[in-house]
């Protein structure tokens, strides 16, 4: 058969010579590789107290935005969820009542706002599709959790923190 | 009879159709069918009268006919115009008919506020069809747009005059299906608006089917109001015995589980009621038990409305049942006990108006 590359080697499959049969020379050989590699540098680093920089495409967690006023963006128009090709949304949407106009910037919000995390690929999507730019994906991890009910994501994990809320 | 009778031979982008005489050109391209009908967003064919309005349905008339074949000087709409015999259009085939359609389109945006994602009509938008297929990508328009407040026509009727193209279809319906008409359009030119005289509300027996007719958000229907997006429902052709003689009860059911969110007429491919029904089986009737249901409602694979509905898939055996001998797999985690979305204490289907802030408090008992 016509090989795919040329780096194919062949088994050899000969009986060991008698210094082969020592295995003191393969060990001395096994481990001058190893410690050679202590003087290359490290191709990890100690996760918690040190991070690598995301690129600037590095699609994470799902945040939802506020606009300038703090008021939320997202109408519920369910454009991110019928872009989702893992459905991971859901969201249930309500009007908007009087005295209620500097919490949602429109006349119609999402009441419920849900990402089912474990069924997120993190595909960017529903970024794609917002047509508000209310939900944007972050430059951080979806942090790791013992239970699967950590992974349902409602509207006070996603809502980024008022703006003007801080301030006070 | 009907042997007699001369029938006018039409061609419409080169394809030819026998039309019997005083067929309008829209109609006569309805006959063919296919891309070569032009879009209508005020004609409809269940009301007399209405079309003329609008201008989508401009076609180029290349030959007047066998008689006199010079041309017509302008385009034409083809929803008012008659055919002639030997009479040759033009509608996709002639780039003069679709840049004038697409500078109609941007005429009726101008003053649309373009809130599609608030919009209840979303999805099955005629405006948003036309704007799709024969608009441009942006609007050039600069200035401030037309708007108005929201009207409560009765209370199951929402009108948002800043998205109506003034298309007459909903006066028409008014006019022609129930005993009084108590709205029609007030005002002039970039001042006109739909209303009722002094904030009348509207009470008759089929004024529901306004919200079926209108091409675009700007009827809607309040039971249905901000509750969920058309194509995350699931569209069920269904019937009831309505005591109301002139209504058929033929209707589609608009459903997420057994939960009856919404009930409109059934609609034909022009999005034309097939048969009008009456109020009470379009805003009282909603649940499951009042209809009989038959079955899935056949929705265009183009239209978003048939996005997650499988039809015609096959299930694969689940292999666990064999390798497990028999045991079920052990569910680790049901999605429905964390989720809020959908909880069964709140029932969003049976809210009178739409849903507000106050309602998703979940009570606890």
């Amino acid at each position: 058969m016509q090989p795919l590359t040329n780096r194919a080697k062949q088994v050899d499959r000969r009986p060991m010579t008698l210094a082969e049969k020592l295995y003191l020379p393969a060990i001395g050989k096994g481990m001058g590789i190893t410690f050679k590699h202590i003087f290359k540098r490290k191709a990890t680093v100690s996760f918690p107290d040190q991070t690598r920089e995301f690129s600037p495409v590095f699609r994470g967690l799902h945040i939802l935005n506020r606009d300038e006023e703090g008021r939320e963006r997202c109408t519920a128009c369910g454009l991110c969820a019928v872009a989702c090709p893992a459905e991971a949304i859901t969201m249930e949407a309500a009007e908007r009542k009087p005295g209620e106009e500097n919490l949602y910037r429109e006349e119609k919000y999402a009441a419920r706002y849900e990402i089912n995390m474990l069924r997120c690929i993190f595909c960017g999507f529903c970024e794609e599709a917002c047509p508000k730019d209310a939900i944007y994906l972050s430059e951080t991890f979806a942090p790791a959790n013992y239970q699967r009910k950590g992974f349902i994501y409602g509207k006070d994990d996603l809502l980024i923190p008022d703006p003007k809320a801080q301030g006070k | 009879m009907a042997e007699d009778k001369k029938m006018f031979k039409v061609k419409i982008d080169n394809i030819s159709v026998e039309v019997e005489p005083g067929t309008t050109i829209l109609n006569a391209a309805r006959l063919i069918g296919g891309e070569v009908v032009p879009p209508a967003m005020c004609y409809y064919s269940k009301l007399e009268g209405s079309g003329g309005k609008c201008r989508t349905c401009i076609v180029k008339v290349t030959k007047g006919s066998d008689a006199d074949p010079r041309p017509m000087p302008k385009l034409v709409a083809s929803c008012r115009t008659t055919v002639m015999d030997g009479m040759e259009v033009a509608n996709i085939t002639s780039p003069e008919v679709l840049d004038a359609r697409k500078g109609v389109v941007e005429f009726l945006l101008i003053n649309h506020p373009l809130d599609c994602p608030i919009c209840d009509q979303a999805g099955e938008c005629h405006l948003q069809d036309l704007g799709y297929e024969n608009g441009s990508e942006a609007t050039r328009y600069e200035f401030k747009r037309r708007t108005f407040d929201k009207v409560d026509l009765g209370d199951k009727i929402k009108l948002h005059m800043t998205r109506c193209i003034l298309c007459y279809r909903c006066v028409f319906t008014a006019d022609q299906l129930t005993q009084k008409r108590e709205h029609g359009i007030l005002g002039r030119g970039d001042a006109a608006e739909i209303g009722t005289y002094i904030k009348q509300s509207l009470d008759n027996d089929f004024i529901g089917n306004v919200i079926d007719v209108c091409p675009v958000g700007a009827l809607t229907d309040n039971t249905f109001r901000f509750k969920n997006r058309v194509w995350f429902l699931k569209p069920v052709d269904a019937h009831r015995n309505c005591n109301n003689p002139k209504c058929c009860g033929k209707v589609v059911l608009w459903m997420r589980g057994d939960e009856v969110f919404r009930v409109t007429a059934r609609k034909d491919e022009y999005g034309e009621v097939e048969n009008f029904i009456c109020d009470e089986c379009r805003f009282e009737k909603k649940d499951k038990n009042d209809w009989v249901i038959e079955g899935p409602r056949k929705i265009n694979h183009h239209s978003v409305i048939s996005q997650g509905q499988y039809v015609n898939t096959v299930k694969p055996l689940d292999p666990l049942v064999d390798v497990l001998d028999g045991r079920k797999p052990k569910l680790l985690f049901n999605i429905h006990s964390e989720s809020q979305v959908n909880r069964p204490e709140i029932d969003l289907s049976k809210i009178e108006g739409p849903a507000h802030s106050d309602d998703f408090i979940i009570k606890k008992s």
